[in-house]
């Protein structure tokens, strides 16, 4: 398995970083890199990343397992992550989410038909203070209503077609 | 070009850390050095390690993560002498609900934060940092990487750097999506490539972290308070707080305030004068119900219980904690057990399962919690949620197990008539409508 010439020379990079013989280091960021890029972490990854890291494939599944953001199964190209911790919650952040459910007609973690959207609730983000705040991929979006939501899914929606 | 700043500033911020925010180019190596940036570096190049760890004892700085550790005697605690290699280790996993200065800190000002790193591997005699980041900060990541790479250019990190003798490099690393990276070694766990499962203590990270070796490992803000205090001396620093509370924090101030925002203020700063002055006061007039100080983990204070200082000594006192300086304000109509809920329903998700008390019980207090907010639950059920907390409280592996009991304790104890309230089937805050919400 390859990947880009710019994630080939990350990751060529990334596994420099650690102390010799530490390789394994590189699993947590490797997987999250690479999703990005083949769009879920799939068997060929799960192996390929073992390889790279001298680690055996269950060792790297056992770490899949564990952290959120890494998906089995591809999210959609806009994957709308919601936040209804405390300080969101505190401002219509749950409201947000249903919201966000309806327009987009999805539940928890599920993807439209097109693979163009997804939606997740998801824990605190770190913008508590810019409540309530919503991530579509990796970028924030601060203070969002529910207009100013529509208004960004449709925008992408207008950019996807 | 200035970075847009996300909130205004308020004139009674006393800025340290932070005076850089909204200056043009801030995040360029140009800026910082042109704004007394690297002065503490030749500075502490001029001290021996001992007089650099002391500088920071005298400067009452402790860590600003949550635990509150004296950071000068955890510097102390690093066995400097070890032929091992020694890490320097950045917790950059900001995941408390409540808490968002990091982000800030990183982005504005990432030079203040290398030049805190190198000051500490001066300290301990270390030659790498790590910089582990929370997955979801992707763009910090990309930010921090590319002020590394500035400082490698003009030969501020690296061998040699400005002809000082002192070696150090410093990397990124992210992490993808877990609350329990933030506990120091489950962060150690998740560098070394593993699932993020606290580690039994002793040793302590100063002696046995990253890779078995002796590690120096603190939040954001602490290392980006360390430029400040080599350069100005820990005495002036300890100054802008109260006794053994030195110098400034970022506070967060989130939910029912007019004015939300991170705003940097001295530690004993009075905390309803936080809501009401510099977070500009509750929204349309309402009267105050309730402040979690420090974090969603922190105990709640009732609005009576909110006049006093903060700082870390007067918030023990007063039963709580100043924990990660997340201020969250909630108004006299917001519903407690809904609040309870969500904090709760948080921390079942995050617990890592490694051990029992906190596994079972954040799932039992969820399951019990959402019955109850739903209508659904029978008066005998208030002093088992509170019970469950205290059966938890000091039992787990690590501190996400207190995480949960504290704020249940607290708010089962101080708003119980909001709980009974519960009983007749209906939430009074007129939030009725069963949580349809997915309990991931």
């Amino acid at each position: 398995m390859t990947f880009s010439p710019e994630l080939e020379a990350r990751f060529s990079k990334m596994l420099e970083s650690y102390p010799p013989g530490r390789q394994r280091s590189a699993v947590v960021p490797m997987l999250i890199y690479a999703q990005d890029e083949v769009g879920s972490i799939t068997s060929e990854l799960v192996a390929e990343v073992a390889k790279r890291c001298g680690v055996t494939p269950l060792q790297v599944e056992e770490v899949v397992g564990y952290y959120s953001m890494l998906h089995r199964k591809p999210m959609g190209k806009y994957h709308v992550q919601v936040c209804t911790n405390i300080s969101c919650l505190l401002v219509g952040g749950e409201e947000l989410y249903e919201h966000t459910c309806k327009k987009l007609g999805l539940g928890n973690k599920e993807v439209t038909a097109d693979g163009q959207f997804s939606i997740e609730e998801v824990e605190c983000m770190g913008a508590c203070s810019w409540a309530p705040a919503i991530q579509i991929n990796y970028d924030f979006h601060h203070h969002v209503t529910p207009e100013k939501l529509d208004q960004l899914l449709d925008a992408l929606k207008k950019k996807a077609n | 070009m200035a970075r847009k700043l996300f909130n205004e500033p308020s004139p009674l911020e006393v800025k340290v850390i932070s005076k850089r925010f909204g200056i043009d180019n801030s995040e360029s190596l140009d800026t910082y050095l042109g704004t007394d940036g690297m002065k503490a570096f030749w500075k502490a190049r001029e001290m021996s390690p001992e007089q650099i760890v002391d500088e920071v004892k005298a400067s009452g700085l402790r860590g600003r993560g949550g635990a509150g550790f004296p950071s000068g005697l955890k510097w102390s605690f690093v066995p400097r002498t070890n032929p091992k290699p020694k890490y320097i280790v950045v917790n950059a996993d900001e995941s408390e609900p409540g808490t968002c200065k990091d982000r800030l800190l990183m982005e504005y000002d990432p030079h203040q934060l290398i030049e805190g790193m190198l000051i500490a591997g001066m300290a301990v005699d270390s030659h790498k940092g790590y910089i582990y980041i929370r997955g979801e900060y992707r763009y910090l990541i990309d930010h921090m990487d590319r002020a590394i790479a500035e400082a490698y250019a003009k030969g501020w990190l690296g061998k040699n750097i400005q002809g000082s003798g002192f070696d150090f490099d410093i990397y990124t690393h992210s992490g993808a999506g877990a609350y329990e990276c933030g506990e120091e070694t489950a962060l150690l766990d998740s560098l070394e490539g593993k699932r993020g499962i606290p580690r039994l203590k002793p040793p302590f990270p100063a002696v046995a972290g990253a890779w078995a070796c002796p590690t120096l490992l603190s939040n954001v803000e602490t290392f980006s308070a360390v430029p400040a205090i080599i350069r100005d001396g820990g005495p002036a620093y300890a100054a802008l707080g109260t006794p053994k509370n030195g110098g400034t924090r970022m506070v967060c101030v989130s939910g029912h305030v007019n004015k939300p925002g991170v705003y940097e203020l001295p530690l004993g700063f009075n905390l309803l004068r936080v809501v009401n002055e510099v977070a500009g006061g509750i929204p349309n007039g309402k009267k105050l119900k309730a402040v979690i100080p420090g974090g969603s983990s922190c105990p709640v204070l009732k609005a009576d219980e909110c006049d006093i200082p903060g700082d870390y000594d007067s918030l023990a006192k007063a039963k709580s904690m100043l924990g990660s300086g997340g201020m969250v304000v909630m108004d006299e109509d917001t519903c407690m057990v809904r609040a309870l809920v969500r904090i709760i329903r948080f921390y079942a998700h995050e617990s890592c399962g490694w051990c029992i008390p906190c596994r079972e019980g954040t799932t039992w207090l969820r399951k019990i919690l959402m019955r109850f907010h739903d209508g659904r639950g029978v008066r005998s059920d208030i002093d088992l949620i509170g019970d469950l907390g205290k059966g938890m409280l000091g039992r787990t592996f690590c501190a996400l197990g207190d995480a949960a009991a504290m704020p249940t304790i607290s708010f089962v104890e101080k708003f119980r008539d909001e709980f009974e309230a519960h009983l007749d089937g209906s939430c009074p805050h007129g939030k009725a409508h069963e949580l349809v919400l997915s309990s991931h």
